[in-house]
C-alpha cells in the first residue's frame, strides 16, 4: 500500500513536472528570447491557456502527500518553511503575470507583467531544482548538535544557506553548492522543455532560432548530467547500491538518457511533438531516478542518530490507505480523461485562439 | 511560545480571509452563469448568453486570484501546522486529496474550456462545462466543509498511543452531523454575495443610464436570486447551524449569544449589547425574553447553559470578538432579507427600475454579504478555540515546532504586502469589465 501511494504521487509530481514545465521553461524562453511583441504574446499565450489545468497536479500531489505520508508532509513543509513561501509567492507572481498582461493594452502594464512570468518561472524552475537537490542530499533531522537532538527526531528547520555553501557541513542551508548543481540542470531542462513546447503549439517568429538554442542547451545539460554523477558520488557515497541491488531500477536512468541522447537527433525529425517526448523522458527519468537511489527514504537524515525518514516510517494507518485507494484510482481516471478532452480540444497552434478577454 | 502561536494563528487568518474573498463569489457566481446559459439554450434571445459571457470574464479574474490564494493555505497546514497535520494528516488528508483530485482537477480543466471554446464546440456543450466548473467549485465547497465539519466535531477516528489520529470509519466524514448544514448554509450565502454582485452591477447600469438593457436583466435576475437566498440563509440553514452548534459547542453557543449566566426557567434573545468581560455582562443590552430558548427547543422555557456552566479552559479565547461576529452577520442577515424584500415587491409592481434610491442602496450593498460572510466563518472557528480539533487537541499543540516566530512574522509581512497588491489589482481589473460592460454579439 505505502509503495502504490508513492508511486502514485511520485508519478503526480512527474506530470507535474512535465505539464507545467513547459509553461516554466517557456516563462524562461520568453525571459531571454522573446523580443517582438508578436512573439511575446503568443508564447504568454501558449503557457497562459494551460498553467491553471497544470498547476493542479502540484495542489493534489501535496493533498495527497498529506493524506499518505502526514509525518513526511509535516516535517518537510516546516522544514522548508521558508523557501517553500518564497514558492508561493512565485507562484503568484507567474500567475497574474499571464493571466494580467493582456488585460490593459499599454506596453508598459504588458512589460511589467512579462518580467514577473520569466523570472518567476527561471527562479521556480531553479528552485524546484534546489528542493530535490535537498532531498537527496539529506538533512540534519532533529536538529542534531554534539549527539543531542534539538527537536523530535523527524522535525528540522534549514535556513536559506549557510555562509560556507557547502553540502559537507553538518549544517547546510537549503542552497549550497551541490543543490545549486541541481537547480541549474532544472533550468537547463525546462527551458529545453519550454522551447519545444513553443515550437510545437505556436508559429512564432523565433522558432528557427529556438532549435539551435535548444541544441546548445543540451549539450550544457549533457555536460551537467556528468558533472552532477560525479558530485552526487562525493554527496552520497552510497546512492548507486539502490540499482546494484534491484537492477530493474536501472530503467530509470536509462530513460533519462534516452531522452538526453534523443534531443541530440531531433533536428532531423519533421513532428514537432517527438522533441517534446524526450524532453518529457529527461525530466521523468531525472526525477525517477532520483527517487530510486533513495528508496525507500523520502528523506535521508545527515546524522546517525536520528533515522531517515522512509515511506513506512511517515504514514498512516493501513485502513486510511486502503480506503483512500478506491477514490484515489477513481480519481486518477477521471483526471486522465479531462486530461485528453482538454489536449484534444485545444490541439494545434494557439496563435488564433481566443483567450476570452 | 506564545507568539509563534500568535503569529501562526495570524497568517492563517489573514490568509485565509483573503482567500475567502473569492471561492464565495465563484461558487455563488458559477450558478448564475449557469442559468443565464441555460436561459439562453431555452429563449435563445441572445441578451442571457451575453450576460453569461460577461459575468464568465469577472469569474476568471475571480478565479485566479481564487487559486493563487489557495495554493498558500493548503501549503500552510505543513508549514505552520505541521504537528496538526502529522497528528491528523490519515484523516482531514483525505478530504484533502479529494478536493484536489475531484473538485480542483474538474474545475481548472473546464474552465479554461468554458471560456474560450465557444465556437469550438456548440451551445450545449457549452453549457455542459459551464456546469461541469460549477460542479467542481461546489464540490470543492463540499470537501473543504467536510474537512472544516471534523475539526469542529469529529467522528469516525481513533486516538492510538503515540497520539496520532486514525481514521476508522471513511464515511463517518461525510455522514458527519456537522456537514450538510454546515454545508447548506455556505452554500446559500455564496448565492447572496453573487447575486448581490449581479444586482449591484445591473443597479450601476440602470442609474448611469448605461447599457440599461443588461442593466435591468442583472437587477431583475440579482434581486430573484438575492430574495430566494437571503431567507434561505436564515431558514431553515441559519436555524439549522445554530441548533447544531447549541448541541455540539454548548460553551461556543453561550459566547456567541452573549449568554453570560444560566437562565433556567426560558433564556433571552440578545439584540444589543458589548460583553463586558470583567463584570460578566452585557452593557447596553436590548433583548427579548424567551425566545432564544424558542428558536433553539421550540420550547419557551427550556433552559440553555450560560458561559458560568463551563470551566475557563473550556470557553471560547476570544468571546466579544465571537459575539459580534454573530451578532453582525445575523443582523446583516436580517437587513439582506429587509431590503430584497422591498426590491422584490417593487419588481413585482414593476416600479424597481425607477426607485432611484432603493437602486442606490442595492449598489452600495457590495460589501456586505463579504462581510457576513467573514463574520460568518470567524464565528465557526473563534467558537472552536480553544481548540483546534473540537474537545480534543488545543490549538497551541498542533503548530510547528521548528519554525520561530520571527519566520512567521516574515512570512506574514511578505503575505500581507503580496495580497495588497493583489486586492489593488483584482479592484482595477473587475472595475475595468464593469466599465467596458457587457458585449453584443450579433448571432
Ligand atoms: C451571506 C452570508 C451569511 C448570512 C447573511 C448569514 N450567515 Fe451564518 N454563516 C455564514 C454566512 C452567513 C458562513 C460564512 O457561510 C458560515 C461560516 C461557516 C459556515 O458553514 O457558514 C456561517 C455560519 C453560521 C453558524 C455556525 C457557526 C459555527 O459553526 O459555530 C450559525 C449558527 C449561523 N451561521 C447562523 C446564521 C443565522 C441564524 C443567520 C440569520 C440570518 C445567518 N447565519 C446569516
Ligand atoms: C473550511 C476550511 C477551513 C479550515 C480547514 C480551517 C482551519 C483553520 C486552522 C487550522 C486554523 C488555525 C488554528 C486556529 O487558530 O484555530 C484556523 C484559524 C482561523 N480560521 Fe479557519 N479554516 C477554514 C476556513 C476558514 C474561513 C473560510 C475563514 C474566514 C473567512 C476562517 C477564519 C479563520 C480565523 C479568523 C482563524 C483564526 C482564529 C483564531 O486563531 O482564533 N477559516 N482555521
Ligand atoms: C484552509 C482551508 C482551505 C484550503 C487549504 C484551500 C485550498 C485551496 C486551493 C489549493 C485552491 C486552488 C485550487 C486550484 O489550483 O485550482 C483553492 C481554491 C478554491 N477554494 Fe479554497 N481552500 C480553503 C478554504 C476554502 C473554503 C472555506 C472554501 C469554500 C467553502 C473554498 C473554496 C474554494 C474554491 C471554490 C476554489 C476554486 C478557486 C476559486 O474560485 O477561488 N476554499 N482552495
Amino acid at each position: 500500500m505505502e509503495i502504490f501511494w508513492y508511486s502514485i504521487i511520485a508519478l503526480f509530481l512527474i506530470v507535474f513536472f512535465i505539464l507545467d514545465g513547459y509553461d516554466f521553461g517557456a516563462g524562461i524562453i520568453h525571459l531571454f528570447f522573446a523580443k517582438s511583441e508578436k512573439d511575446k504574446e503568443v508564447i504568454a499565450k501558449s503557457a497562459g491557456l494551460f498553467w491553471d489545468s497544470n498547476e493542479v497536479w502540484l495542489v493534489a500531489a501535496g493533498g495527497m502527500l498529506f493524506m499518505a505520508f502526514p509525518t513526511f508532509y509535516a516535517s518537510v513543509f516546516s522544514g522548508f518553511y521558508l523557501p517553500l513561501i518564497i514558492v508561493l509567492w512565485l507562484i503568484v507572481f507567474r500567475a497574474i503575470g499571464l493571466e494580467f498582461r493582456s488585460q490593459f493594452q499599454y506596453q508598459m502594464w504588458k512589460d511589467i507583467w512579462d518580467k514577473s512570468f520569466g523570472v518567476s518561472s527561471l527562479l521556480l524552475a531553479l528552485f524546484f531544482g534546489i528542493a530535490l537537490g535537498n532531498i537527496v542530499r539529506g538533512v540534519n533531522l532533529g536538529g542534531v548538535e554534539n549527539g543531542v537532538s534539538a527537536y523530535e527526531g523527524h522535525y528540522f528547520f534549514l535556513p536559506l544557506w549557510n555562509s560556507s555553501f557547502s553540502p559537507l557541513t553538518a549544517h547546510p542551508g537549503v542552497i549550497d553548492w551541490f543543490t545549486i548543481i541541481i537547480g541549474i540542470i532544472a533550468v537547463v531542462t525546462l527551458a529545453i522543455h519550454g522551447a519545444n513546447w513553443i515550437i510545437l503549439k505556436t508559429n512564432s517568429s523565433i522558432n528557427e532560432q529556438l532549435k539551435k538554442v535548444r541544441f546548445k542547451l543540451t549539450i550544457a545539460l549533457a555536460f551537467l548530467t556528468i558533472f552532477s554523477l560525479v558530485v552526487w558520488e562525493i554527496v552520497r557515497p552510497n546512492s548507486l547500491d539502490n540499482f546494484a541491488d534491484k537492477p530493474y531500477l536501472i530503467l530509470f536512468p536509462i530513460i533519462y538518457f534516452t531522452g538526453v541522447i534523443g534531443l541530440f537527433f531531433v533536428k532531423k525529425v519533421n513532428k514537432e511533438w517527438i522533441p517534446l517526448l524526450f524532453s518529457s523522458l529527461v525530466i521523468a527519468g531525472g526525477i525517477s531516478s532520483s527517487l530510486a537511489s533513495m528508496f525507500p527514504s523520502i528523506l535521508p537524515s545527515s546524522n546517525s542518530i536520528n533515522s531517515s525518514l522512509t515511506i513506512y516510517n511517515t504514514t498512516i494507518n493501513s485502513y486510511g490507505l486502503s480506503v483512500a485507494s478506491f477514490w484515489g484510482i477513481v480519481g486518477l481516471l477521471l483526471v486522465v480523461l479531462y486530461l485528453i478532452i482538454q489536449h484534444r480540444l485545444r490541439k494545434g497552434k494557439v496563435d488564433e485562439m481566443d483567450y476570452g478577454h | 511560545m506564545d507568539d509563534m502561536l500568535f503569529y501562526d494563528r495570524l497568517q492563517f487568518a489573514f490568509t485565509i480571509t483573503f482567500h475567502y474573498i473569492f471561492p464565495q463569489l465563484t461558487m455563488g457566481l458559477s450558478l448564475m452563469i449557469v442559468f443565464f446559459k441555460w436561459k439562453f439554450l431555452r429563449t435563445k434571445s441572445v441578451k442571457y448568453n451575453d450576460a453569461a459571457k460577461f459575468f464568465m470574464k469577472i469569474f476568471a479574474i475571480n478565479f485566479t486570484m481564487g487559486v493563487v490564494t489557495g495554493i498558500p493555505m493548503e501549503f500552510q497546514f505543513g508549514t505552520n501546522w505541521a504537528k496538526f497535520s502529522e497528528l491528523t494528516g490519515s484523516i482531514i488528508g483525505q478530504t484533502l486529496a479529494m478536493e484536489g483530485l475531484f473538485s480542483f482537477f474538474l474545475e481548472s480543466s473546464f474552465l479554461a474550456l468554458f471560456i474560450f471554446g465557444e465556437k469550438l464546440m456548440g451551445q450545449k456543450l457549452h453549457f455542459l462545462t459551464g456546469f461541469l466548473v460549477f460542479l467542481g467549485s461546489w464540490a470543492s465547497g463540499w470537501f473543504i466543509l467536510a474537512t472544516n465539519a471534523w475539526m469542529q466535531h469529529p467522528v469516525g477516528y481513533e486516538i492510538l498511543d503515540n497520539g496520532k489520529y486514525v481514521l476508522t470509519h471513511f464515511s463517518e466524514l461525510f455522514a458527519n452531523p456537522w456537514l450538510l448544514p454546515a454545508f447548506l448554509h455556505n452554500q446559500v450565502a455564496s448565492v447572496v454575495t453573487s447575486s448581490f454582485v449581479v444586482a449591484s452591477i445591473g443597479a450601476f447600469y440602470v442609474l448611469r443610464q448605461k447599457n440599461i438593457e443588461y442593466g435591468k436583466l442583472f437587477l431583475k435576475t440579482g434581486v430573484i436570486f438575492g430574495l430566494i437566498s437571503s431567507l434561505l440563509i436564515a431558514f431553515p440553514t441559519g436555524d439549522w447551524n445554530a441548533k447544531n452548534v447549541a448541541k455540539y459547542q454548548p460553551a461556543s453557543f453561550a459566547a456567541m449569544e452573549g449568554i453570560f449566566e444560566t437562565e433556567e426557567a426560558g433564556a433571552e434573545i440578545v439584540l444589543i449589547g458589548q460583553p463586558n468581560m470583567v463584570e460578566k455582562k452585557l452593557d447596553n443590552k436590548i433583548a427579548v425574553s424567551n425566545i432564544l430558548s424558542f428558536l433553539t427547543y421550540q420550547d419557551w422555557d427550556k433552559k440553555i447553559q450560560g458561559m458560568d456552566q463551563f470551566k475557563k479552559e473550556e470557553l471560547p479565547t476570544n468571546i466579544p470578538a465571537l459575539y459580534y461576529s454573530y451578532h453582525i452577520m445575523v443582523g446583516l442577515g436580517t437587513i439582506f432579507i429587509g431590503i430584497m424584500f422591498l426590491a422584490g415587491f417593487f419588481l413585482w409592481r414593476k416600479k424597481l427600475f425607477t426607485i432611484k434610491p432603493l437602486l442606490w442602496v442595492i449598489m452600495f450593498l457590495v460589501p456586505f454579504p463579504y462581510i457576513a460572510n467573514i463574520t460568518g466563518w470567524y464565528v465557526a472557528e473563534l467558537g472552536r478555540q480553544p481548540y483546534l480539533v473540537y474537545g480534543l487537541l488545543k490549538t497551541a499543540d498542533g503548530v510547528s515546532p521548528t519554525v520561530s516566530s520571527g519566520n512567521t512574522l516574515f512570512t506574514l509581512l511578505g503575505f500581507v504586502a503580496l495580497y495588497m497588491l493583489l486586492g489593488l489589482l483584482f479592484l482595477v481589473l473587475v472595475g475595468k469589465t464593469i466599465h467596458q460592460g457587457p458585449k453584443h454579439q450579433t448571432h
